[in-house]
């Protein structure tokens, strides 16, 4: 078989998922109860993508291939195809894609299991993995930008999926809106891009940098990072991930943990030539995400929704990749996408094994007459559940370690490298990458702290819902709890690709050699002549691993001892600030007072005026107008057939007097 | 003086006229219907005097055609006379303005 019917397969398989259940489930009332079969149907539709990719991954040859499919506009200078490219950095993207979505799918099987629309969540994560799959796959930046646009949809879908509750359409629309804002800045990268190259299809666009004038480069780059910040909720467009949490967990684990947020990260690894000529723009981006990586940290220890939590700890860990990226370590900031996609997707799966039990204690308290309402995303009403849930807390409590850092986790790896990367931009002459590097590091001790706080509160000490003698959550069905434990695997080992260049002086980094231009892969990489020394190297990873196991022993320590009263120490402690970092630094209120409100005054008084006043008046007007007309022309038609007759004899003496004298 | 040929076009002309002052403007539909029998006969006289002083026949030939249609659209109009009298006892055009918006 060819790549290009490989790739054809890869990409049609979930779309055909998608058509099934969606469709099929539409048209056919009857399927909507074959939960058995809608279940397989999807998962297969992303697990065979799975094995064709791990085919194509094994198969490959160093040689990116491309797959044409045919023409898709074809006007003036213009021409675009829907073509696909295989070279590592898509094939690694559409591995965690497809593995990492697969997982997902399965453990939705168990944990959609009760819901009404169960066809239709299907649907729409088929679809969600269709359109993903185009943007990682693509060849041009039209075709990503199809992908990114779809990925946005479906995620305003999936999010908004429980529309019933309004709150959750608010949230669904808040997500595609504030993502539009970033789109409308790729768009215009786009055009600027198109004006300069000619085209925009990657060879082209990437074949050489430093032709272009530096100038429209900077901009265009930075056009494409202010998109990237509203699909990877960097400041200042993030504000609507952690509502997007409204959506179900599995959603927010596939969509808002580990593959869509990481779109941003891809492109700029995929444009990562372009991006390594516009060296301002990259000071911009290492500190736009460092800042965004320490503001989310701060917010996250003083949230009590399990879900908000790891929301923020998204924010702060995509702040991460791109304070990689913006010291032009490319390749780095995919591996911590592809490390975190295991250790994030294990968080939100164990959550949401978590959030199913505390339903079924909420029902069961209320079959005993407790009455009031039981939040069960609320850690304070948790407490103890690693007892009566072994494999959730087991594998909830290794993706914490990941997370933090500890030594030899995957997240140690990855989050480890980040910060070296940084420190040597900074060791090379670049002085704004020592600020991130300490954003970096204080984030680090955060993480490790607020993670672990998330951990204690739901899974160790006593129970503090009512009735907590005698109403007890089960563990969560295996097709929930297979998914955790393999991520929760992959956490623990999948950082062994990365080891860092302390080891045999960076010959194991395989995602280096492997990604990276050095090594012949698609990611750009800088010139850094100086060499941090072995010795200073070392310390550093000593600085990490003191810094995670810090933050973890506080955190388990005060939490274990004091319980949710920790957290009244942490209020004394920093006062203000603590205050601030609860109400999330009023950024939605900032926005509400300075963006929404007088938009929606605008579009109250200005536009609907002018909607109703104007338009509508010119239309009626108009309509009036043909009436009024209408009431005098027909006052011709006056019913007295002399007056018809009148008429004809007049008109004949004009046609006569023409002809005899005209 | 003469008698030429214009003077029977000038009475063929003033008899058309006054056929046409009589369809336009007399409310009495009996008197319409006249007044149509008034052109026809107007126009016939026209033909003739053309005809004799043309020297070709065809134009009397034509007569005959617009006599006998003449007689057949006149019963007709009576006809017609006759139904709106049924319907609204009265000759008055006026009164027929079933038309009028």
């Amino acid at each position: 078989m060819n790549h290009t019917t490989l790739v054809g397969l890869i990409l049609l398989l979930p779309l055909a998922g998608a058509v099934f259940n969606g469709l099929g489930g539409l048209a056919f009332r009857g399927l909507r109860q074959q939960k058995g079969l809608i279940g397989i149907v999807a998962t297969l539709a992303v697990a065979v993508p799975f094995g064709l990719t791990l085919y194509l991954f094994f198969n490959y040859e160093g040689e990116p291939l491309l797959a044409r499919f045919f023409t898709w506009i074809a006007a003036g200078e213009l021409e675009l195809s829907f073509q696909y490219r295989i070279d590592e950095l898509s094939l690694v993207m559409t591995l965690i894609v497809t593995g990492v979505g697969a997982l997902i799918h399965l453990y939705s099987i168990g944990y959609m299991h009760e819901d009404r629309g169960y066809w239709k969540y299907f649907s729409y994560l088929n679809l969600f993995i269709f359109m993903m799959l185009n943007l990682v796959l693509a060849d041009n930046l039209v075709l990503l930008f199809l992908g990114w646009e779809g990925v946005g949809l479906c995620s305003y879908l999936l999010i908004g999926f429980w529309y019933e509750d309004f709150k959750n359409s608010e949230a669904a629309n808040k997500a595609f809106i504030v993502n539009r804002v970033g789109d409308a800045a790729f768009l215009l990268a786009m055009f600027l891009l198109f004006r300069e190259v000619g085209s925009l299809d990657f060879g082209a666009l990437l074949a050489d940098p430093a032709s272009l004038p530096s100038g429209v480069v900077a901009v265009a780059v930075l056009l494409l990072f202010i998109g990237a910040t509203g699909k990877s909720a960097q400041i200042p467009l993030f504000v609507w991930l952690p509502d997007a949490m409204a959506g179900p967990t599995p959603v927010s684990a596939l969509i808002h943990a580990a593959t869509m947020v990481t779109s941003g990260l891809y492109l700029f690894a995929r444009i990562s030539p372009l991006a390594l000529a516009a060296p301002d723009v990259l000071m911009v981006i290492a500190l736009v995400g460092a800042l965004t990586a320490f503001m989310a940290a701060t917010i996250a220890i003083t949230q009590y929704d399990i879900k908000k939590a790891l929301a923020y700890s998204t924010v702060s860990q995509l702040g991460y990749m791109f304070m990689a990226a913006g010291v032009g370590a490319f390749f780095v900031s995919i591996f911590h996408v592809m490390t975190h996609a295991f250790f994030k997707a294990c968080l939100f799966l164990g959550s949401g094994s978590v959030i199913h039990a505390m339903h079924h204690v909420e029902h069961k308290l209320q079959e005993r007459g407790h009455h009031g309402h039981l939040d069960p995303q609320d850690m304070r009403n948790m407490g103890g559940l690693g007892r009566f849930m072994p494999a959730t807390r087991t594998t909830y409590l290794i993706a914490t370690l990941a997370i933090a850092g500890f030594p030899l986790t995957a997240g140690f790896f990855s989050k480890d490298e980040i910060l070296f990367k940084a420190f040597e931009y900074g060791y090379n002459g670049y002085a704004y990458a020592w600020i991130a590097w300490i954003l970096g590091v204080v984030t680090a001790l955060l993480t490790a702290f607020y993670m672990m706080r998330s951990y204690v509160l739901t899974f160790e000490g006593t129970p503090r819902w009512p009735m907590a003698d005698q109403v007890h959550p089960h563990e969560s069905p295996a097709t929930m709890t297979l998914p955790l434990w393999v991520l929760a695997v992959l956490s623990l080992v999948g950082g062994f690709v990365g080891l860092p260049g302390v080891i045999a002086h960076g010959e194991w980094n395989l995602i280096h050699h492997y990604l990276g231009a050095s090594g012949g892969g698609p990611v750009a990489e800088p010139e850094l002549p100086a060499h941090v020394p072995l010795a200073i190297e070392w310390a550093l990873i000593g600085l990490g691993v003191a810094v995670a196991l810090t933050g973890l022993y506080w955190s388990w320590s005060a939490y274990r001892r004091h319980g949710l009263a920790y957290d009244e120490v942490l209020r004394q402690r920093f006062g203000v600030l603590y205050r601030v970092w609860a109400a999330k630094y009023y950024w939605d209120e900032f926005y509400d007072r300075i963006v929404v409100q007088p938009l929606l005054r605008f579009a109250r008084y200005g536009l609907a005026v002018f909607d109703q006043k104007v338009i509508d008046g010119a239309v009626n007007g108009m309509a009036r107008l043909m009436v009024g007309i209408g009431q005098r022309v027909r006052r011709v038609q006056t019913g007295v057939v002399q007056a018809y007759a009148m008429a004809i004899v007049l008109g004949v003496a004009l046609v006569l007097a023409l002809m005899l004298f005209g | 003086m003469e008698i030429t040929l214009n003077w029977y076009l000038a009475l063929g002309v003033v008899l058309f006229t006054l056929g046409v002052l009589g369809v336009l403007f007399r409310r009495n539909a009996i008197v319409i219907l006249m007044s149509v029998e008034l052109m026809l006969n107007a126009v016939n006289l026209t033909l003739v005097a053309l005809s004799q002083a043309m020297g070709d026949v065809s134009g009397q030939v034509l007569v005959f055609f617009v006599i006998s249609v003449a007689a057949a659209e006149a019963a007709v109009g009576l006809a017609i006379v006759i139904a709106l009298f049924r319907k609204k006892v009265t000759v008055d055009v006026g009164a027929f303005n079933l038309f009028k918006y």
